[in-house]
């Protein structure tokens, strides 16, 4: 390359100069002996090992049975348990239950708060200047973009994640899903209507 | 105890503080009603820096309407924004009703 800046090539892949300031950092705290390497191998693994799927089952299972919606409105991480998905740590959990008068949506305009321990990592856009500064301005056209639009006398509800709480969004069931059964409704639950930019699929997809 | 409770008027603090804070810009000098009382944490606008971040400070959550927050809101009246703030950020809205 002879266009006035390096390129970094790993097999077909463009290093980004972030990638190798993160790599160089953490090189430097396994050396001083703040980390070890099968520490931070640890923690990538349980980072991979949430998905989306935990939310979706949750939600499917909140639908199905009234006991254990009330559990996930009043305490998350006890909901959480009872599926097996661990969402220890200092964080608190919030879901916020889409109504036919409310409709939820999350962002966290200072950074990428996200309930990662439960969804793992946030997409891309959700991090993205412009998603970050137009979710509380104008969630409505931001929604109208990821193909949605509360209906008519529908309140729109933003959550900032600000500070120690995290947020999810509770969505509601869609129509014409009453002889479902829980797996078969998770498979509507999509990532997108649990940050609250869009509903679940409808059944006839 | 907790200097709120929920249905309070409270308006966000127009400080300027200088590094890591968990108060959006766009909220200070607004008013809003305290919605609910989350719990009790260390500051993180303290562990940023290594500190202990103690005491532990009330946080709450405060809804806004969005037409007070942002001129020209394309939506309803009733669309609220939700952010969650910490006590040394608030201050009681003398002003009562609105």
């Amino acid at each position: 390359m002879s266009h006035g800046h390096p390129h970094y090539e790993a097999g077909r892949q463009t290093i980004s100069p972030y990638a190798h300031r993160i790599r160089a950092i953490e090189a430097l705290l396994v050396e001083r002996g703040v980390l070890t390497e099968p520490e931070i191998q640890d923690r990538i693994a349980y980072m991979e090992s949430r998905s989306p799927e935990n939310g979706a089952r949750l939600v499917a299972r909140a639908w199905v049975d009234p006991e254990f919606k009330e559990l996930l409105l009043s305490d998350t991480k006890a909901a959480a348990r009872e599926l097996g998905i661990d969402a220890s740590g200092p964080v608190e959990f919030v879901v916020v239950e889409n109504t036919p008068e409310v409709h939820n949506l999350i962002v966290c305009t200072l950074c990428s708060c996200y309930p990662r321990a439960i969804l793992g990592r946030p997409p891309d856009w959700y991090k993205s200047f412009e998603y970050r500064s137009r979710a509380v301005r104008e969630p409505r056209a931001v929604m109208r973009e990821f193909g949605f639009e509360p209906p008519e006398g529908v309140e729109v509800a933003v959550h900032d994640s600000t500070a120690d709480v995290r947020y999810m969004v509770l969505p509601m069931r869609p129509p014409g899903t009453e002889d479902m059964g829980e797996e078969e409704l998770a498979r509507l639950v999509t990532r997108d209507s649990l940050i609250g930019v869009s509903v679940p699929r409808y059944a006839e997809d | 105890m907790t200097a709120f409770r929920p249905g309070d008027r409270v308006r966000v603090r127009a400080a300027e503080k200088p590094g890591h804070v968990r108060t959006p810009g766009y909220l200070k000098g607004k008013t809003g009603e305290v919605e609910s009382v989350l719990g009790e944490f260390r500051s993180p606008e303290d562990l940023a820096y290594g500190l202990s971040g103690e005491p532990e400070r009330p946080l709450y959550k405060v809804g806004f309407r969005q037409t007070d927050l942002w001129g020209g809101y394309e939506g309803s009246a009733s669309d609220r924004l939700y952010a969650d703030v910490y006590e040394q950020w608030l201050e009681r809205d003398e002003g009562g009703a609105r």
